[in-house]
């Protein structure tokens, strides 16, 4: 085992497959000599080449649709979009192109690309630079959406979102890409659509993502300690497939159920899962459904602003706290 | 007197004409294309009337020659992209008539099990890449495919039609640039038929030739051809494809034309000024370029013949589809994924 970085797990991952297969290709703004304006792809360019990891201009309608075209064609394009608030610009070729191609053309149409971009907030850099909008991309069908936690996940989830036959997009919550971890040595390969129990509790059970992953951890060791109040904390990693076989039966068997989202309140992914258990175990739960999200609001950029809007370890304990009373 | 030195200047020419760079062969395939784009087109605007075609349907009528000229200039593993007005660019890459009259119809035979539409015809195996309803999208879809070549030196070409209303939006500019700065071997055909849907494209465009006149801001030559000249269109495709297959990068094609009816099936044309049609009707290209096979000594049996093989394949192709059931129902529920499923969850 190696101790990487969030970061170091990206570019990690992506020379992992592309000394493995000579279709992938990577492109994206800065990406290339520069090695990402998050410094997350560090390296590539001087291991493969100007072919294979290339500049663009800020054009992301051509950056995606030619990840598009080429991945029609023959190739397994990497994307990068450098800030996920940027798939606005682009998102004609993601939902009404990359992801109904194959359906819409009876099943002629191959798409196997990945879409990375730096998701979420807790940077202040403002409302346009910080939202979470996983919750987006889970609307589309035709689109698998990823969002790792660890830097294990990070280069396990994006070396299968490589390999996979269809379009991921991969969120990277940019707050993490400082944060350390241990990451298995060697080619390292993940399943796409396997939530992950990362804490096992009695009483209650945290279904977090990315960045809310290890926020609710945290939560847990403190309402552990501090309450007694035993948490499962699982992470859920990928939104589109869902494993909705670990979610419901984490939730089972804990009757208590609390989601943790970045995403703002109204269709943050929370609700969705909300739905499905409300529909699928309504009898096995001891408590209302409760979900933990960012107000519905445009995020702020002064510290206190922000840290006040993002769910906060405090929030998550003290909501806890209360409901599971 | 007068008319004889014509006459025989007119045999002089003949000769020339047909050992020329095109050639009868490929005349001949020009001429059957356009036929097959004309009667599959209005047979498409009979079968909506018969109500056997629902939905929308954007019609090529007048537009002919571009496709064809293109598609015959083509090679087999090329790829074209084209708009939702993309009967022409997939019949020309020699897709089936009954796939394609299936598809407008709602049949389960249709090019695309009834789940696209007269609007998103497609058929890899022939290269035709797809019919794309938001204006733009494809261009730099296009350059993508064009990426792959280049990537893999295959020496393909990607083409990529569109119409003038295109090159006002902003994916038409960042495919432009992007394509030049990397050097793709794409070909950008703008069919400029004088009208973005209903108003005149001129009242709209800060430039006269909507694409021409924009080549120059990514380093491109204007281009401007006669659309509804099969010949001059074949020309331009030929040296726009061996530069793009040298490592020469993109062209931007300039093609103006007419579109003989309104933008769609909803559409009579009734914006047109009194006159306009009728003065194209006369530019025609496809009795311009029967004439034409003719002046160049071609007999006329021959150009009957293919007319005639052309009728009665688009009429075997409306029975078959017309016989074909409907889809089943299951088809909503495939190809979403690459399995062939529509899962989210497990």
């Amino acid at each position: 085992m190696a101790e990487l970085t969030y970061r170091e797990a990206v570019s990690a991952a992506i020379a992992q497959e592309m000394r493995r297969d000579e279709r992938v290709v990577f492109l994206g703004e800065d990406i290339a000599k520069a090695g990402g304006v998050f410094k997350a792809t560090v390296g590539l360019w001087e291991e493969f080449g100007d072919l294979r990891v290339r500049d663009t201009p800020i054009s992301e309608q051509a950056i995606l649709g030619a990840a598009m075209g080429a991945a029609m064609t023959g190739l397994r394009p990497i994307a990068e979009i450098m800030f996920s608030d940027f798939l606005a610009v682009c998102w004609d070729i993601v939902c009404n192109q990359i992801a109904k191609s194959r359906y819409m053309t009876g099943g002629q149409v191959d798409m196997p690309l990945v879409i990375r971009t730096a998701n979420g907030g807790g940077s202040r850099f403002g409302a346009q630079h910080s939202q979470s909008v996983e919750n987006w991309a889970m609307m589309i069908p035709g689109i698998k959406v990823v969002a790792p936690s660890t830097p294990a996940d990070v280069k396990g989830l994006l070396a299968a979102a490589i390999r996979d036959p269809d379009p991921v997009i991969f969120f990277e919550q940019k707050s993490l890409y400082a944060t350390k971890g241990e990451v298995p040595d060697g080619e390292h390969l993940d399943e796409i659509g396997k939530a992950k129990v990362v804490r096992e509790g009695g009483d209650v059970t945290i279904l977090a993502l990315a960045l809310m992953v290890p926020r609710a951890l945290e939560a847990a060791e403190r309402l552990q300690a501090e309450t007694g109040i035993s948490a499962t904390v699982v992470d859920v990693r990928s939104l589109v497939p869902l494993d909705t076989q670990t979610i419901l039966s984490e939730v089972k068997k804990t009757g208590r159920v609390v989601t943790v989202e970045e995403n703002p309140r109204l269709c943050g992914w929370g609700a969705e899962i909300s739905s499905i258990i409300a529909e699928e175990c309504f009898y096995d739960l001891d408590m209302p459904i409760v979900r933990i999200t960012t107000p519905h609001i445009p995020l702020s950029s002064a510290d206190e602003l922000e840290d006040a809007m993002i769910p906060s370890v405090d929030r998550i304990f003290e909501t806890i706290r209360q409901e599971v009373d | 007197m007068a008319k004889n030195t014509v006459t025989k200047k007119k045999i002089v020419a003949t000769k020339a004409r047909l050992n020329d760079d095109i050639g009868e062969k490929k005349r001949l395939t020009m001429f059957r294309l356009q036929l097959e784009v004309r009667h599959i087109e209005q047979r498409a605007h009979d079968l909506f009337f018969q109500n056997l075609i629902k939905g929308t349907s954007h019609l090529a009528l007048g537009q002919e020659a571009i496709a064809s000229g293109f598609g015959a200039a083509l090679r087999p593993d090329d790829y074209t992209f084209c708009t939702y007005r993309g009967h022409a660019h997939t019949l020309v890459r020699g897709a089936s008539m009954t796939g394609l009259l299936g598809e407008l119809m709602g049949k389960e035979c249709g090019m695309l099990k009834g789940k696209g539409g007269s609007m998103h015809l497609t058929d890899v195996e022939k290269g035709a890449m797809g019919s794309y309803a938001i204006i733009g999208a494809h261009l730099p879809i296009a350059a993508g495919a064009a990426w792959q070549a280049q990537y893999n030196k295959t020496e393909q070409v990607a083409v990529c039609f569109f119409g003038d209303g295109t090159t006002n939006i902003g994916a038409f500019h960042e495919a432009l640039n992007f394509a030049v700065i990397w050097k793709l071997p794409v070909v950008f055909v703008c069919e400029n038929n004088l009208y973005m849907e209903y108003t005149p494209i001129g009242d709209v465009t800060a430039v006269e030739h909507p694409a021409a006149d924009r080549a120059s801001a990514y380093g491109l030559p204007s281009i401007i051809v006669d659309g509804n000249d099969a010949d001059a269109v074949y020309r331009i495709a030929v040296t726009a494809f061996d530069k793009a297959r040298a490592g020469g990068g993109p062209s931007l094609v300039e093609a103006k034309t007419y579109r003989h009816s309104g933008h769609s099936r909803a559409d009579p044309g009734s914006y047109r000024p009194d006159g306009e049609l009728e003065e194209w009707l006369k530019k025609d290209p496809i009795p311009m370029y029967r004439q034409r096979l003719l002046d160049y000594g071609i007999k006329e049996e021959v150009v009957i013949g293919i007319e005639e093989a052309v009728l009665q394949a688009v009429d075997e192709a409306t029975e078959a589809a017309k016989a074909s059931p409907t889809p089943p129902l299951e088809y909503a529920y495939t190809d979403v994924w690459a399995d062939g499923g529509s899962s989210w969850r497990n």
